[in-house]
């Protein structure tokens, strides 16, 4: 059984920016599946197709094989949505917040009120159930927003960037969290710029970028796909001509005392290091190119183009 | 398959929560009709009233009383409606309806339902505030209760419409400043139009409120300008004719969905 279903989605806003360009997605019923892709890249309103909020141009959505436009609300009934945005009103406490939430999806207050406790419990906000919500810390506000998200107890949860913002600790609880919640049962699509949370948290993944799904596999496929990795070099002099080691690829840089070094998998650095030292260069900090999203995708969309042409 | 279930408990929600949010800030909503019309019963009911004289065969102050509350009732449950899907809207948590299962005509109903709620909750409040300074005998309950209750349901509409269309806080307050106090004004609450000449008598019949007024009069005190079904049948119709505005707006997902 699939829990989502999107085939051939495109979305065009109404200033005529073209935001998805035909997007099919399939996400199986037990999943933990990422939609990962850079800013503007169409992941919110891909979201926003599923939760109602962005009016779709064309295609078709079926949650649990409920269509979202012949079975409204079973399909709704089913969703969970964390949006990437606070979306609370900051003069409701977060009890009012979540029991109402509740009775929108038919839950009647006896039941609402057993599970906000439980939820807001799980997620350290029973103590703070009648604060005003605008006094919460912004880690509240979302950690509220999944407490909100799961009171009616939904079959797919949907988080629209649950960490962006948020500290390292708090980042673990929550994904310490949603593993819990998936493991359970809940079929889980998160978006995120991260690889890293990708990476740490789901199985499937798509690629999106400008509107396109440009891959679509287990994030275990997708990794071994990174045959490179791109290091930082910071070395004890200015470098005037690049060295030609066997083996590896280096580049220049602005500063002429930085080096960039491409290691595929099989190479070793030690190797790179006696090479190095060998012309009389001696390193003296290095460090991982961090954004290996960006990596990824300057390799996926090389090789797009290169399929393209 | 049947959700009326669902629906029941989805509605009833929306329900409480307006009447929930107007009742917590009632300093805002419930005392300054009390205190206005306190004021307008002084000035025009006992210090300017008594020597104005007879109106239609009753008092000033008693010829006015019906227009007066029906101008609190039009204006709050137009306000109610208007500030708080316009908050929604604002600050966004209408999402947290709109990403429910609710049909839009549910959650429209449930405005709606607010707007009356605090529109028959001012009513009452200067009613009792007028009866300090008047007596007021009910000439008909049931058409003194209708008429409330479709107006309540006709500006609830109107408020509905302005808070999609607004953009910025000023924006609720333009419609109620330009078009709907002048209407009240002129909508017969300090005068009967029989005192008007010709031109200015057909004028005021393309009026709506002068309908609800004189409706609402004729409930209380039993006088009215203007035929009685015919008022109850306009009224009717503006109703159905914002209603259906409503829904389509609700259903194109103007102002909300992108
Ligand atoms: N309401 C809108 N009107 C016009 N363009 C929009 C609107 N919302 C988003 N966009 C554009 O659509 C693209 C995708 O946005 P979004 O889905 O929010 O990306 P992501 O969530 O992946 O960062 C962006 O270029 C954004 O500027
Ligand atoms: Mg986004």
């Amino acid at each position: 059984m699939k829990a989502l279903q999107i085939t051939n989605l495109e979305k065009t806003y109404a200033n005529g920016f073209h935001a998805l360009k035909g997007i099919d997605l399939e996400v199986s019923q037990g999943d933990f599946f990422a939609l990962l892709g850079p800013n503007g890249a169409g992941k919110s309103t891909t979201i926003g197709v599923i939760t109602t909020l962005v009016r779709k141009t064309s295609g078709k959505v079926t949650v649990f094989d409920f269509d979202l436009d012949t079975k409204m609300v079973e399909a709704k009934s089913m969703i969970g949505i964390v949006p990437q945005e606070i979306n609370f009103s900051q003069f409701e406490s977060p009890l009012e917040i979540v029991l109402n939430q509740g009775g929108y999806y038919g839950i009647k207050r006896k039941q609402a009120r057993e599970r906000a406790k439980k939820y807001l419990t799980q997620l350290g906000l029973w103590e703070k159930r009648n604060d005003p919500s605008r006094t919460l810390s912004g880690g509240m506000k979302r950690r509220l927003m999944i407490a909100r998200a799961l009171i009616h107890e939904p079959q797919l949860l949907i988080l629209d960037e649950p960490t962006a913002g948020v500290d390292v600790e708090l980042r673990r609880s929550m994904w310490q969290f949603l593993r819990d919640i998936n493991r359970k049962g809940t079929t889980i699509l998160l978006t995120t710029h991260y690889l890293e949370e990708a990476e740490s948290l789901c199985r499937n993944v798509a690629i999106i970028d400008r509107g396109q799904i440009i891959e679509n596999s287990s994030i275990r496929s997708l990794l071994s796909k990174m045959h490179f990795e791109t290091f930082i070099l910071d070395v004890d002099r200015a470098i005037e001509t690049l060295p030609l080691l066997e083996g590896f690829t280096l580049y220049k840089t602005e500063d002429d005392t930085v080096l960039e070094a491409v290691i595929s998998k099989g190479q070793n650095l030690n190797e790179l290091f006696t090479l190095l030292s060998e012309k009389g260069i001696r390193i003296i900090s290095m460090r991982n190119k961090s954004n290996r999203l960006e990596e990824l995708f300057v390799r996926l969309l090389d090789k797009n183009n290169r399929e393209a042409i | 398959m049947s959700h009326s279930n669902l629906y029941l408990t989805a509605f009833s929600t929306i329900v409480i929560k307006e009447i929930d949010r107007f009742t917590r800030i009632w300093l805002q909503t419930i005392i300054p009709p009390a205190i206005s019309m306190a004021l307008y019963f002084l000035i025009f009911g006992n210090l300017i009233g008594t020597r104005i004289g007879q109106m239609q065969g009753f008092t000033y102050v008693q010829f006015i009383a019906p227009g007066l509350i029906m101008m609190s009732i039009i204006n709050n449950s137009y306000a109610n409606v208007v500030s708080s899907f316009f908050g929604a809207k604002f600050q966004r948590h209408i999402e947290e309806m709109l990403v429910a299962p609710i049909p839009n005509i549910i959650i429209l109903a449930g405005y709606i339902v607010g707007g009356i709620a605090r529109g028959l909750l001012v009513g009452i409040v200067v009613t009792i505030v007028a009866l300090f300074f008047t007596k007021l005998d009910i000439h008909s309950f049931a058409i003194t209760i209708g008429v409330v209750v479709l107006s309540c349901i006709l500006f609830s509409l109107g408020g509905f419409i302005n808070a999609v269309f607004a953009r910025k806080f000023d924006d609720i307050s333009i419609i109620p400043t330009f078009i709907l106090t002048p209407l009240i004004y002129l909508g017969g609450v300090f005068y009967s139009i029989d005192l008007l000449p010709d031109f200015w008598q057909n004028a005021s019949k393309l009026n709506p409120i002068l309908y609800i007024v004189n409706a609402f009069r004729y409930g209380i005190i039993g006088i009215s300008d203007i035929n009685i079904v015919s008022a109850f049948l306009i009224i009717i119709l503006f109703i159905i004719i914002l209603f259906s505005v409503c829904l389509y707006l609700l259903n194109t997902g103007k102002g909300i969905r992108s």
